[in-house]
């Protein structure tokens, strides 16, 4: 099963995982709440739809996203 | 790290790391960090490094490759370190073909300072020493470095990328990959040009400097390959 | 019986970098001292040795950044313009605790200036030129055969201190010919070890970072600290001179490179004239000989300095002296240079007055 991980704290909130670069569409910006740097981190909406293809780990620049396959 | 939300160095710096382990050229690499927001690169690289002044990393590169060339010796480089006070320094570097490897991170702007115009800023792009857009009367036109360095004989690989899409990422990668084979098969001098965002610079969000990456930048500084003399060798 | 050969004194440096075992030459042709770099391009080849020329003096002591950050001895050669531009680069080298060699052949000044022989460069040299608490070991040579021998004593000191080394001759040295003797064993680079601060790759070992910044709070302070103490350490052990006649002297001459051959010169003329009058050299320009003349001006109360410029040394005198001695200037700057019968003149001039 195909996994996402965010590492909420490492994540500063850009929202590159975010803008249309997943196939299924499952990450956004949590909005309601933030880290202890003050980010929104992204969060993943439906880890079932998951494919494993690894665009969100490609675009991250921190990096805080690891990808399971 | 240390840069901004949505800086491209984060997904360049990663690109070097994994290239480093798969190449299998770590221990012996040494990098080169330039003066800028990568400065910090220092901290991020896990093999020897070294921090010189501003715009000189190819002069250190020679030293150090030519000293030891069994060393891999990468010079990691701005648009102000190498397309303003080191335009020297990059020229003679690939006129010579030292075989090196250059990452130049092109985003337009002088990042660390705060803002101010580079030699790539664009025409009627705003920034703090061009607060009404680059006035190319006064100002001059911008620097389109892959280019410039192919009008010389000497250098043996140049491409210009952008850290955008996964796309656009993954073919990063595939250039840097041959960018740093190249030297290890002893071919000579490349250098990767990267078009990178800077959000904080440009006065936008990670997902708007982003499209303007994709959308404007990269009409001006088309991305492909300029030179490659491993085709010309077939 | 060692090799004596009839040499320039440029070539001298060439012959004598190459006998303390450096193999890395970067520099870019300025008068006077193109002798240099030319027969550099044909011996460093003959070593196997590695020779660049750059598209400046500014590249060139940053590739001299990287060899020695890598490990090995290295060094270029330039005139008072052209070590200008590197003081970016001794400034990073200094912070960055690495040794390198550079060696100024100095000309008439400043700007463009012309081609002949100088002093004018010591406040750069012996200042630390650049920005930043740091200074520049710094060897006056007066003879070929000195041009010969001290890129070895320069390499020692450079390394043991981890700290730029200067030779600072001047474009009458650099030109002339005089009988070299090849004095000592050449050293076999090989035979250097490999410094525990070379960028030598990370397999086997943790990595190393050679930089002159740290932004941590209260780290760059401390760091200058601990290079304040080499520095004490250095001035403590290293000071290099040569005192001729100064025993029973009434008047003591103070010059090193051209200038103290003419004073020696002038010297043998007033003491034939019964004139008690000694010389004093200094070898090392920084550290300053200041313990000896120091100890020397409780009981000499006459100095008289004598330099290729307006007056630049002299301070380091009236420093050494603390004001004890009265203490004279015979200048020549812009490529002027003074004669013994000049010279003689002024010491006369002054002994006559004196108590």
């Amino acid at each position: 099963m195909p996994e996402v991980k965010i590492l909420e704290e490492v994540c500063k909130g850009c929202g590159l995982c975010c803008d249309g670069i997943c196939p299924v569409d499952i990450l956004i910006l949590a909005p309601d709440r933030i880290n202890s740097s003050g980010y929104h981190p992204a969060e993943v909406t439906n880890m079932n739809k998951c494919t494993g293809c690894g665009y969100c780990y490609l675009v991250c620049p921190e990096p805080a996203i690891e990808v399971y396959k | 790290m240390r840069y901004c939300p949505g800086c491209g160095h984060g997904v360049v710096h990663r690109i070097i790391g994994e290239l480093l382990v798969e190449l299998n050229v770590r221990e012996r690499a040494v990098g080169i960090a330039p003066v800028g927001c990568s400065v910090f690169a220092d901290e991020y690289f896990n093999c020897d490094m070294i921090q010189p002044p501003h715009g000189r990393g190819p002069a250190v590169s020679t030293g150090i490759k030519r000293a030891r060339p069994e060393c891999i010796v990468f010079s990691y480089q701005g648009d102000g370190d190498l397309a303003a006070i080191g335009t020297a320094e990059i020229i003679h570097a690939a006129g010579r073909n030292e075989n090196i490897t250059v990452i130049f991170i092109n985003n337009a702007i002088f990042g660390m300072t705060g803002g101010q115009m580079a030699p790539t800023t664009l025409p009627g792009m705003r920034s703090t020493t061009s607060v009404k857009g680059r006035d190319i009367k006064k100002q001059g036109y911008p620097m389109k470095i892959c280019e410039l360095l192919s009008a010389l004989d000497g250098p043996y690989y140049l491409e210009r990328c952008a850290v955008t899409t996964p796309k656009n990422i993954i073919k990063t990668k595939k250039a840097l990959k041959t960018a740093f084979r190249n030297q290890v098969e002893n071919k000579g001098f490349s250098l990767v040009e990267i078009l990178s965002m800077c959000p904080t610079g440009w006065g936008q969000t990670p997902v708007q400097a982003k499209k303007w990456v994709e959308e404007v930048m990269s009409k001006y500084y088309p991305l492909g390959v300029f030179r490659n003399r491993a085709e010309e060798e077939k | 019986m060692a090799e004596k050969r009839l040499m320039y004194g440029n070539h001298a440096v060439v012959e004598g970098v190459i006998a303390a075992g450096c193999r890395f030459f970067a520099g870019y042709p300025i008068t006077p001292q193109n002798e240099i770099p030319e027969l550099m391009s044909i011996r460093m080849n003959e070593e196997g040795g590695v020779f660049i020329q750059t598209e400046s003096e500014i590249a060139a002591i940053n590739m001299l950044f990287g060899a020695a950050a890598a490990g090995k001895r290295a060094m270029t050669s330039s005139s008072s313009p052209g070590i200008s531009l590197m003081q970016e680069g001794l400034s990073y080298i200094a912070g960055a605790d690495m040794p390198v060699l550079v060696v100024n052949v100095i000309r008439g000044g400043p700007g463009l200036g012309n081609i002949a022989p100088a002093q004018s460069d010591y406040y750069q040299a012996t200042r630390g030129g650049g920005h930043g608490d740091y200074f520049t070991i710094t060897l006056a040579p007066h003879t070929v055969q000195d041009l010969f021998e001290f890129p070895r004593l320069a390499f020692e000191l450079a390394e043991k201190y981890r700290n730029p080394a200067l030779i600072l001759a001047d474009g009458l040295l650099g030109q002339m010919m005089e009988p070299v003797e090849f004095s000592f064993e050449p050293i076999d680079p090989k035979d250097l070890p490999d410094p525990e601060w070379a960028l030598s790759g990370c397999g086997g070992r943790e990595r190393r970072i050679v930089r002159s910044y740290d932004l941590k709070q209260g780290r760059l302070e401390e760091l200058n600290v601990l290079r304040s103490k080499k520095y004490k350490k250095i001035k403590d052990n290293e000071q290099r001179y040569d005192a001729v006649e100064c025993d029973d002297a009434h008047m003591v001459i103070v010059a090193y490179g051209t200038c103290a051959r003419v004073a020696a010169a002038a010297m043998r003329i007033a003491r034939e004239k019964g004139l008690k009058v000694g010389l004093f050299r200094p070898i090392t320009l920084w550290p300053f000989p200041s313990d000896v003349l120091s100890d020397m001006s409780k009981r000499i109360k006459n100095f008289l300095v004598v330099e290729m410029n307006c007056g630049q040394m002299i301070d380091d005198v009236k420093l050494a002296t603390e004001f004890r001695s009265k203490i004279d200037f015979l200048g020549r700057p812009g490529g002027g240079v003074p004669t013994p019968p000049e010279l003689y003149k002024k010491i006369e001039g002054i002994y006559g007055g004196m108590q």
